[in-house]
């Protein structure tokens, strides 16, 4: 939705402000020009040099072992293959980290929508009650003390509650995001309170208010943070570094580090399991552009 | 259950002073909503936080019984060079990429919103784009484009007739190459934030300015930077807080290499607590890392404060 403003309104803002007089417009448009050439190369440049790392990338994934390393090097492959995305499916098990980490990111983040959910209703639409005052600080505490920080006591209370090297593990301490509570409180804060008022008179429950009512409201929030969620879990490396010491239960990120991990790196295989590793994202991404770059919920979950 | 609960209350209700029957009536239903995550709050950040407090005084190994060794930890800590190189190190790296992730990420997010650009919906898909990518395969990416020997940009570096650098071998080369692939990860996001804030500055302080005679520059400088000043004390705050965090995308890039020389402060505790099992070390590093994310924020809230005062 945001991206309709980038409609090419070149001529617009010039016979509106200087009326109807042909004469007094040429000159500005003129001026525009002058900035819009250079303004425009600048922009384009920054999004070459954004882009080009991703494209070679790309492109090398698609050259067969001998070519990757072979000078002069070429921009596009000589003799594409698809040798390293082969051996990645044959050998190195892909399929199986992929199945893992589809689990473990779907797992979470339908458990993650519903918690954040139901806390952000709570903390948006009870706040008569001081501990959910109190909890809310709690919450937004929670964005100072990162898992990162406290790796190791983590580990022990993830190893003292049984849930070592199981999926447990890698999707139950992630439901709780601050992010995810802070976007459905936003939201339910701006929703009128006459709406609850009303379906307390017609006799609806609390809950029921919640699930009936307020959650099918939601679901642009749900949406959001579904895909947000959806790419924190899939891009995760700190959660499954911990919780799995199995190899057959690896995650993708942590089983591509391995690969990087190696004394001699294999390269084709590399960069061939890392190009399959983001297209679920890049899927997602096509399918649901407007809710991943709608700058206006993103705002607004941070205020 | 809780329903029912509520249900008498609600029964109970008419008989009390409107104002005060609203503050007492519904305790069930929050706790009901909000029970999950309290619990995994208490589970997941209260008991490992207060374990991580308890061990930076001990012995601990991970398995075992552990002693109480008083201050030991933090003693040995200050002395320790290896954790000052880590942590210097990750400050260096915090210094360099905030503002260059801010200088970036404002200015990319004012070229999507300027009338004077060309393009603007596929660029913001392609700046955008990083942010599908896990940092674990953009520290691979960054890998592949400063291979010393063969990565694409010393090929050019060698084909423009310099002898090409030491991208991985050389400790400061290798740190700007975290720094680049940082800022390209982390553009994204902040670009979005920034885009959202420029559309909220009134055009009409723009329409004025312009016809006062002040050029872009100008309007840049006294409109747009102090009307997104609350983006910008976020931005920063939260780049910096992501800068000292900074983790899995140096395990790809080149694993804290050379050596130990780019080994950042969250490494540091990794390698401390799981490879040399010593937990109760490890978690008086998470403790100071701790006391310095605090500070960080408290430090900013307080700059910010003053400023809007």
């Amino acid at each position: 939705m945001s991206i309709t403003t980038a409609k090419p309104d070149t001529t617009a803002p010039a016979p509106r402000r200087s009326g109807a007089k042909p004469a007094r417009r040429r000159p500005r448009q003129a001026r525009e020009l002058g900035s819009v050439i250079p303004m425009s190369t600048f922009m384009w440049l920054l999004a070459v040099l954004y882009a080009f790392p991703l494209v070679w990338f790309l492109l090398s994934a698609f050259k067969p072992g001998s070519e990757l390393f072979q000078y002069p090097l070429t921009f596009l492959p000589e003799s594409p293959t698809v040798g390293g995305f082969e051996k990645a499916w044959d050998r190195f098990d892909f399929f199986l980290y992929f199945s893992n980490t589809l689990a473990v990111a779907v797992t979470t983040t339908v458990l993650t929508v519903f918690a954040s959910a139901m806390c952000g209703y709570a903390l948006a639409k009870y706040q008569d009650s001081r501990w959910i005052r109190v909890f809310f600080v709690c919450i937004l505490a929670t964005t100072m003390l990162p898992t990162e920080v406290i790796l190791s006591p983590t580990f022990i209370v993830i190893r003292d509650l049984g849930m070592y090297d199981t999926m447990a593990g890698l999707v139950v301490p992630s439901i709780l995001t601050a992010t995810g509570v802070f976007m459905f409180r936003q939201f339910f804060i701006s929703i009128p309170d006459d709406i609850i008022e009303a379906a307390r008179i017609d006799g609806a429950r609390e809950v029921g208010i919640f699930f009936r009512i307020m959650l099918p409201m939601s679901r642009p929030i749900i949406m959001t943070l579904a895909i947000f969620s959806f790419q924190w879990r899939w891009n995760d490396y700190i959660w499954p570094l911990i919780v799995v010491g199995d190899e057959r239960k690896f995650t993708l990120q942590i089983a591509l580090r391995s690969i990087v991990g190696a004394e001699n790196i294999d390269w084709p295989l590399l960069l061939a399991a890392s190009v399959m590793s983001i297209l679920p994202l890049v899927l997602i991404f096509i399918v649901f552009q407007k809710y991943v770059m709608n700058e206006d919920i993103n705002a607004g979950l941070k205020d | 259950m809780t329903a029912t609960a509520i249900d008498t209350e609600r029964l109970a209700g008419p008989r009390q002073r409107p104002g005060r029957a609203r503050r007492v009536q519904y305790r069930f239903a929050p706790l009901a909503l909000a029970g999950l995550n309290i619990v995994l709050f208490g589970l997941f950040f209260v008991w490992p936080g207060s374990l991580g407090l308890i061990y930076s005084f001990t012995d601990y190994t991970g398995i075992g019984t552990f002693e109480f060794i008083g201050l030991d930890n933090y003693e040995q800590l200050f002395g320790d060079p290896t954790f000052y190189r880590a942590l210097t190190r990750t400050l260096l790296f915090a210094a360099l990429s905030v503002p260059l992730m801010y200088v970036v990420s404002l200015s990319i997010a004012a070229l999507l919103v300027s009338n004077y650009t060309r393009g603007k919906a596929a660029a913001k898909i392609i700046f955008f784009f990083p942010w599908l990518i896990s940092p674990i395969v953009a520290g691979v990416i960054w890998r592949w484009m400063f291979g010393e020997s063969f990565g694409f940009v010393n090929y050019v570096v060698s084909e423009l007739g310099a002898d090409p650098l030491a991208w991985q071998t050389d400790p400061d080369l290798a740190l700007m190459v975290v720094v680049m692939a940082g800022t390209w990860g982390g553009t994204a996001f902040n670009m979005l934030i920034f885009i959202a804030a420029l559309k909220n500055v009134p055009r009409a302080y723009y329409e004025a300015a312009e016809i006062d005679g002040a050029n872009s520059w100008q309007r840049f400088r006294h409109i747009t930077l102090p009307s997104i000043a609350p983006t910008s004390f976020l931005v920063i705050l939260l780049s910096s807080l992501g800068a000292m965090k900074e983790f899995a995308m140096v395990q790809a890039l080149n694993g804290g290499g050379p050596g130990t020389s780019n080994t950042f402060i969250i490494q540091y505790i990794y390698e401390t607590g799981f490879q040399r099992a010593d937990v109760g070390y490890a978690s008086a590093v998470s403790m100071i890392l701790l006391a310095i994310l605090l500070t960080i924020a408290l430090l900013q809230m307080w700059v910010n404060r003053r400023r809007a005062a």
